[in-house]
């Protein structure tokens, strides 16, 4: 263990790049996730379609590949960011995929009587949706949602082995192959303990809203 | 997909339908505009040139016969990885669950801290330690048939997913209605037997939508080697014929194109036993719980990895 408390500096920073990559793919994905299941669910037939492609593509593609296409692809086509940039990029894009699968399904979930129930007692399409569908969609949507996001938080160590430096996942690297350190306590006792406080902190969270909005159905 | 739409909106009268009809041209308009925009980026950076597709679609291209062998073995090794990493999740994942279903509150309690341990580490950190650390105290594998990093990435894969099997198949299990394992009991078969001839048949029955979806993660996940070690599998060897003909776009396109086509067959065949079994279930009276596990993967701190 005494090879983590000596650089316990590194790790720290480590940890807290993980969860800045965690953050802006956050902020990239929910929304980007939303956009594309509004698209699924649209009555207009070619968003629909669009965002079949889109959620085809990016389930079936392995976040690996997806980061290759990022960093390899894109400069190619003359745009240049930093491979922190692509990275986040990559993640943002293959979460968004199942993003949009969990809120759809969420919307799915809502039994259709419901909303006829609403018209039929007058409101109109954005009040049902606002007072009706979406709430209960909501509800339904967090485990299933709770746990793609879980899922992209340790996804960031994909990126970090992408070559992302700082994060947690490159400092355990760097200190066994640079400065030569044993492997096993640093990748058991420092990366992997790092993800686990990342990992159960959120699933614990996750568990307490849950038993918050939990509905019977 | 037709009862999705019942439930956020009317069949739709005069207007509505005018109005969606509007909105599909705009939306036509504005998606075409957008795959133009890429077109043109794409043409002006000269990516449409045979120089770069040649090697990939030109079966008269002097590389395209070593191109297609780097490839195809790929394809091979992905697939190989995943069987084996598969198989042995499953076969580990049932003893986990059996064990779990079986053995008393001392014994649960730290094979559910060992679940909640291997579900918690990123898969990638999982297949570091099998191919990395494991050799470095002491685990030779280099005689193993298929060699130290094949090993090492069956390890990794294996014990990130046998925790994820072993929670649908308990899951599996727990869905199964009461009155099954209690007739097997009465009959006089052992909690063994009960388990191995009456419950495990019937929860792998319910749970194989889940299974071939995990199966999908699996083959996805084999690719996470190629940032550690050297293992021929295909996203590598798409790297190394980039890297030899400089076409990262055309030769990553092609691999994605394979990833997708295994990967969304396999999804198919996931709905296509889902819906089977849903006919099936009505007319049995099983309660096919299986529908909330498959979207993403499974288990709740799941694997969409």
């Amino acid at each position: 263990m005494s090879p983590v408390f000596d650089n316990i500096d590194l790790f720290v920073d480590g940890f807290l790049t993980s969860l800045r990559i965690i953050l802006y793919a956050l902020a990239g994905a929910l929304p980007l996730g939303v956009l594309i299941a509004a698209c699924r669910v649209s009555p207009i037939p070619p968003l629909r379609a669009f965002g079949t492609f889109w959620v085809t593509t990016f389930r079936n593609t392995p976040l690996t590949v997806v980061l290759v296409f990022c960093a390899f692809g894109l400069p190619e086509l003359g745009i240049n960011r930093s491979f922190f940039a692509f990275g986040v990029l990559g993640l943002v894009l293959y979460t968004s995929a199942f993003v949009c699968e969990a809120v759809r399904s969420g919307i799915n979930s809502v039994p259709a009587g419901q909303a006829e129930a609403a018209r039929s007692i007058g409101l109109n399409f954005t009040q049902g949706l606002r007072f009706v569908v979406l709430p209960q969609a909501l509800r339904t949507v967090v485990p299933p949602l709770g746990s793609v996001l879980i899922a992209m938080m340790k996804n960031s160590a994909v990126v970090g082995a992408f070559g992302v430096g700082g994060d947690l996942w490159s400092t355990g690297q760097r200190l066994t192959s640079a400065l030569g350190y044993e492997t096993l306590p640093i990748f058991v006792g420092g990366v992997a303990v790092g993800y686990l406080v990342i990992t159960l902190t959120s699933g614990a969270l996750l568990q307490v809203l849950e038993r918050k909005v939990a509905i019977a159905r | 997909m037709s009862q999705q739409q019942a439930v956020l909106y009317d069949a739709q009268g005069p207007r509505a339908r005018r109005r969606t009809q509007i909105g599909t041209v705009v939306a036509v308009l504005v998606l075409l505009g957008l795959a133009f925009v890429v077109y043109r980026r794409l043409d002006e950076r000269g990516q449409f040139s045979m120089e770069k597709w040649g090697p990939l679609i030109d079966p008269g291209n002097e590389v395209f016969d070593s191109v297609w062998r780097l490839i195809g073995t790929g394809i091979l090794n992905t697939l190989r990885a995943a069987a084996v990493a598969m198989v042995l999740s499953v076969v580990l994942g049932t003893l986990i669950a059996v064990a779990r279903l079986s053995l008393g509150r001392a014994g649960r309690i730290p094979l559910i801290g060992l679940v909640e341990l291997f579900r918690g580490v990123p898969v990638v950190v999982l297949v570091y330690i099998g191919v990395r650390v494991l050799p470095d105290v002491g685990l030779d594998m280099r005689e193993w048939p298929g060699g130290q990093v094949f090993w090492g990435l069956i390890i990794g894969l294996t014990v990130y997913n046998m925790v994820i099997f072993a929670e649908i198949v308990r899951a599996g299990v727990a869905s199964l209605p009461r009155g099954q394992r209690e007739a097997a009991l009465a009959t006089g078969l052992t909690n063994w037997q009960t388990m191995r001839i009456v419950l495990l048949p019937q929860a792998f029955r319910t749970m194989l939508p889940a299974i071939i979806s995990q199966l999908i993660v699996v083959l996805k996940d084999t690719s996470l080697v190629t940032f550690i070690a050297n293992y021929d599998e295909l996203l590598s060897q798409g790297e190394s014929i980039q890297r030899n003909l400089g076409n990262p776009i055309q030769t990553f396109f092609v691999v994605a194109l394979i990833y997708i086509a295994i990967n969304y067959a396999l999804g198919r065949l996931a709905q296509y036993i889902e819906r089977r079994q849903a006919r099936a279930g009505r007319s049995t009276e099983q309660p096919a719980e299986t529908a909330g596990l498959t979207p993403v993967g499974g288990a709740p701190v799941g694997g969409g990895a």
